[in-house]
């Protein structure tokens, strides 16, 4: 049962919430980049990290990102995908968010901590609109904290 | 239109951050890589802002931002001047009922998705993507757009690529861009 995004983005006040409570969330805390995840992540992570001042980090499926990257492979139901990250834009020590517009099984989102760990930024939380509870997909991000608007079941 | 000579202070601090990679996707192409102009804070705002003060108060209701990197630009701008924000997508991402428009690549073709019932007919529609190169892709967005009976006010771009002539191809839409990029 496919959760649809777009439907909320049509109506201006509605998203203009949505981004209100992350951003009246994590505005105090000395979070310096909001990492999003290709495409969905793109809609909410940016106006995130313009209004709490922090970088935007797209992490994007293999070979969009030019230049030096690195990789991250996480599994599928079948088979194993990729998620990637410019070399270079994250320094260690720095805190980060990352973004997605929903968490499913976890896969794409484990896979985006473990690129900020491997540089040694500090996950401070991972935000969703949407979890789906069923499918376990907080289990899956270890210790990491998950933040939430709807369930959706 | 683009900038001038007498331009806003705040084009020189965009146009440095962002970063050209050669060879990228292949051999000949001067890449233009706005995931720089991201990271710094001030110049992602800036970049919104100008676009933000030029079409605030004009009676925008859509913002179309086109996959992948105009889902970066649209929303923020989609936001501060309350317009809804309606993605375009490569095919088979959208759910549920769509209406596609083919455009010419240099090698074969591509298509761009938009969902039925997202616009309606006489709303005014900004189209949003940070680069516009042979204009292909910019105007299958303004034809999905049209062909449901929005008006496409303008093409928003952070970055033109002039020797391509993509603002040739729009058919006499205006194109705004904040930053023109010359290979010399």
């Amino acid at each position: 049962m496919f959760q649809d995004i777009t439907t909320l983005l049509l109506d201006p006040k509605a998203f203009k919430d949505t981004i209100d409570l992350f951003v009246e969330r994590y505005r105090d805390q000395n979070i310096s980049v909001v990492a999003g995840v290709e495409a969905r992540g793109f809609i909410f992570g940016p106006p995130i990290a313009l209004a709490i001042g922090a970088k935007f980090v797209p992490m994007r499926k293999p070979k969009k990102l030019p230049g030096p990257v690195i990789s991250e492979e996480y599994s599928l139901e079948y088979g194993t995908d990729k998620i990637e990250m410019h070399v270079g834009v994250v320094q260690a020590g720095e805190r980060a968010l990352i973004i997605d517009d929903l968490i499913a099984t976890g896969g794409t989102l484990s896979a985006a901590i473990r690129l900020l760990e491997r540089v040694e930024v500090q996950v401070v939380e991972c935000a969703c609109v949407i979890e789906l509870p069923e499918l376990k997909g907080r289990e899956r991000l270890g210790d990491k904290a998950l933040f939430v608007l709807v369930n959706g079941s | 239109m683009s900038a001038c000579t007498d331009e806003d202070p705040r084009l020189h601090g965009i146009r440095t951050k962002i970063r050209v990679v050669p060879n990228f996707p292949k051999s000949g192409i001067m890449f233009q890589d706005i995931t720089t102009l991201l990271l710094d804070p001030k110049a992602f705002k800036d970049t919104i802002d100008l676009f933000v003060e030029r079409y605030k108060g004009k009676n925008i209701s859509v913002v179309a931002g086109i996959e992948a990197r105009g889902f970066i630009f649209g929303p923020p701008i989609a936001l501060a001047i309350g317009a809804k924000f309606v993605p375009l997508r490569k095919p088979k991402k959208l759910p549920g009922k769509v209406i596609s428009q083919e455009y010419i690549l240099e090698y074969g073709r591509d298509c761009l998705e938009m969902h039925v019932g997202a616009v309606e007919s006489g709303e005014r529609a900004l189209v949003v993507d940070d680069l516009i190169a042979t204009g292909g892709t910019l105007c299958a967005a303004m034809d999905l757009l049209e062909r449901v009976g929005a008006e496409v006010v303008e093409c928003a771009c952070v970055i033109e690529l002039p020797e391509l002539k993509g603002r040739e191809r729009l058919n006499g839409k205006p194109l705004y861009v904040l930053v023109e990029y010359l290979d010399d």
